[in-house]
């Protein structure tokens, strides 16, 4: 589109890569050959259960997310009660949320009509679920499905109520990759927002919501 | 296709002079005796990387499998760049499927030229910038500057070096050579908006940032970002970030323009297992950086309806047609080979000229643009191996380096301005070097460290007027008999 020779220019970037593999004769390595073995010491020290779940909330609690467990029929009153911890009055929910998730006394902001980024940064708070969460990592990943919504939601108000179903708890990154689906957008959080740019060292809070609480449920 | 087969069987071209930041104005010698004489600097720097040695040790420590990991991650790297013609064509397909327009640019110059282009159709004069090392490979900035587009680094440390006028020195955390005290005063300096009582604590400094670029973000219609990830597969997208502005640069804007250098693509989605376990462990010392995001094209409802993706050449079909230099396009830009590398921790990123500083940039740089063009920097090591020790794609700088000098020392015999005992005794030092076993066993027998050895007992008898050059800078004792990595690991343990 933006200039005459776009089209030439694809076509030499091409041309070079097949006239360096002729300079340079690339090794043939065919991609079933690629050497998987970190999969079975992975596998082998992989952890299930209430041993998982405290792997979970020991990586959460290192990134400075702030975790409560509670059972399935608590949701509501412990969002709640996160909610009120933080003074939050207008809270931001996507459309598909449990309706049981939202019993708390605020201004509920549901995104439909979607709401504006203005609206979104008036907001204190927001609430969603999330699709799965690497252990390992303590990595929660939002993949836009009904209770989470769109990008934006989870990212422009300050404080971030993400609810955790022990089910969708997986060990490893490459689980957690085999139950996403990449052609939705997705976003993997591990911790509030921070920056290791002075000196190195992690600091928490920058652009991002500067307070994860991470409501684990029970299965 | 017939115009490219013409020049066969010649090379791709390296990246042409005078457009982007791949060649620094002088040569690593003069500028690194510069900043050995800079106390503060060096402190910093060595504040800093010895921090994160540390956390990065720890991570990677607990990882039963990370050896296999860097293996698969080579593996990978390797496979792909056998067949980076296909993938890429790939790539394009699946982005086209989803919505977004695929651009492909020879060298820096069409490359901002295209972005240049892509933002005035949307009659903005601004755009928000996620941390990229190809944009700022290509000069972006400047050349947006130039055209009338203002563009706003979002990245704290970028900020910082933005507003301290002052240049990236790490690939990483561009800003790696102020402390806390200097940011604070280039914050109260130049911010404009800076609290007047702002304290030099990160978590303050980092709150002054937000409030600075929290309008931005929310009004910005257009914004430029790099990629970590490419997946041919799918067409998805990566970004692994930190602090958020990389969400808000790819979530808010109408527009998203990504320039991405053609090496960064994998074959598929289930090989970012790899990548994602070996990069942030790697870069941050962190089981996982805060924020990833991945994206497919253009999602209806959801983040910018425009997605844009320039793929760049810029001198990487070059690297790809040297055998013994190649696999430097296998870098996945974690940083640390720079964290560890002693010739690094003591002069600082700006000596390297190139926007690549450190071990990789030392044997990038002169790949992309030619060896003639940054032909000190392949000296700038003292080849202690602790690199290709960190890297997480196992990338080997030092061969690769030792490769480079003999083609410099090469290229200057050809123009006969080496003298002839110069070039064979470099020539000597390149077998050795240039092949493990026999770098081991040379080294390991204390030959080297004779060789190497100099009157005062400091590494300066290296031949060559640019590497007697380099070496007379700097003030590393030589390793008597001892290897090179294992006085190394002796330097490590007196900390
Ligand atoms: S060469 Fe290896 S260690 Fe250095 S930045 Fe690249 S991937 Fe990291």
């Amino acid at each position: 589109m933006s200039s005459p020779d776009a089209g030439s220019a694809r076509e030499e970037v091409l041309g070079r890569i097949r006239q360096a593999h002729t300079a340079a004769a690339p090794q043939p390595w065919p991609y079933d050959d690629i050497d998987r073995g970190y999969r079975e010491p992975e596998r082998a020290t992989a952890l299930t259960g209430e041993a998982l779940v405290e792997l979970l909330v020991d990586r959460l609690v290192d990134y400075k997310a702030v975790v409560h467990r509670c059972a399935a029929d608590a949701v509501g009153e412990t969002v709640a009660a996160r909610l009120a911890g933080r003074g939050a009055r207008r809270v931001v929910v996507p459309v598909g949320l449990d309706p049981s998730w939202r019993t708390a006394e605020v201004e509920w902001l549901t995104d439909e009509p979607a709401l504006t980024v203005d609206q979104l940064d008036g907001a204190d708070a927001v609430v969603t679920g999330s699709a799965v969460t690497v252990a390992l990592t303590g990595t929660i990943v939002l993949d836009a499905g009904p209770d989470q919504g769109r990008r934006a939601l989870t990212l422009v108000p300050d404080h971030h109520v993400c609810v955790v179903r022990e089910e969708d708890v997986v060990h490893g990154v490459g689980e957690a990759l085999t139950r996403l689906d990449t052609g939705r957008p997705l976003t993997w959080i591990s911790g509030p927002s921070a920056t290791s740019d002075i000196e190195l060292s992690r600091v928490e809070g920058v652009h991002g919501p500067r307070l994860l609480d991470v409501v684990l449920v029970g299965s | 296709m017939s115009t490219v087969l013409l020049g066969m069987p010649g090379l791709p071209p390296a990246s042409p002079r005078g457009t982007g930041n791949l060649r620094g104005d002088e040569a690593f010698p003069d500028a690194a005796r510069s900043a050995l004489g800079n106390a503060q600097l060096r402190r910093n720097i060595a504040h800093a990387t010895t921090t994160i040695r540390g956390k990065r040790a720890a991570v990677v420590g607990e990882l039963p499998h990370w050896e296999q990991l860097r293996e698969a991650g080579r593996q990978l790297k390797s496979h792909t760049m056998a067949h980076l013609d296909e993938y890429l064509v790939q790539l394009e397909a699946a982005v086209t499927a989803r919505g977004g327009v695929v651009h492909w640019a020879r060298d820096a110059a069409e490359a901002n030229r295209i972005v240049t282009e892509l933002v005035r159709a949307t009659g903005s004069d601004e755009v928000v910038k996620v941390k990229s090392m190809a944009t700022q490979e290509i000069g972006l900035n400047e050349h947006l500057e130039a055209e009338g587009i203002a563009a706003v680094e979002t990245d704290l440390a970028e900020l910082i070096v933005q507003l301290g006028h002052d240049k990236p020195s790490h690939i990483l955390v561009p800003a790696i050579h102020r402390n806390r005290t200097e940011i604070r005063e280039i914050f109260l300096r130049e911010m404009g908006d800076a609290p007047a009582d702002l304290t030099d604590e990160p978590s303050a400094l980092a709150a002054a940032a937000r409030r600075h670029l929290r309008r931005k973000f929310l009004s910005a219609r257009v914004a430029v970002s790099g990629a970590n990830f490419a997946v041919a597969e799918t067409g998805t997208l990566s970004v692994v970030e930190s602090e958020g502005n990389g969400r808000m640069c790819l979530t808010l804007p109408q527009t998203l323009i990504t320039v991405m250098g053609i090496e960064k693509v994998v074959p598929r989605v289930q090989d970012l297992e790899v990548f994602l376990q070996l990069l942030p462990r790697s870069s941050t010392g962190e089981r996982m950086n805060p924020y990833t995001s991945m994206w497919t094209g253009v999602t209806p409802g959801d983040g910018p309806q425009e997605f844009h993706l320039v793929l760049l050449d810029n001198g990487r079909t070059r690297v790809l047609a040297d055998e013994h230099g190649r696999d430097a396009l296998n870098c996945i830009r974690c940083s640390a080979c720079l964290n560890v590398c002693p010739v690094y921790e003591r002069t600082g990123g700006h000596a390297y000229g190139s926007v690549y500083p450190g071990p990789i940039g030392a044997v990038l740089s002169p790949q992309l643009t030619g060896v003639e063009d940054n032909a000190s920097l392949p000296y700038a090591s003292s080849l202690c191996g602790a690199c290709y020790d960190a890297c997480p794609v196992k990338i080997d700088i030092p061969s690769m380096l030792v490769h480079l000098r003999a083609e410099h020392v090469e290229e200057h015999r050809r123009q006969s301005r080496t003298p002839a005992v110069e070039s064979v005794v470099m020539r000597t030092l390149s077998w050795v070097m240039g092949h493990p076993r026999r770098w081991t066993a040379a080294a390991r027998m204390g030959r080297l460290g004779r060789l190497l050895r100099g009157r005062r007992g400091t590494i300066g008898a290296l031949p060559g007027p640019v590497v007697g050059g380099w070496t007379s800078a700097r003030d590393l004792p030589a390793p008597p008999t001892q290897t090179f990595r294992d006085w190394w690991r002796g330097q490590e343990d007196q900390k």
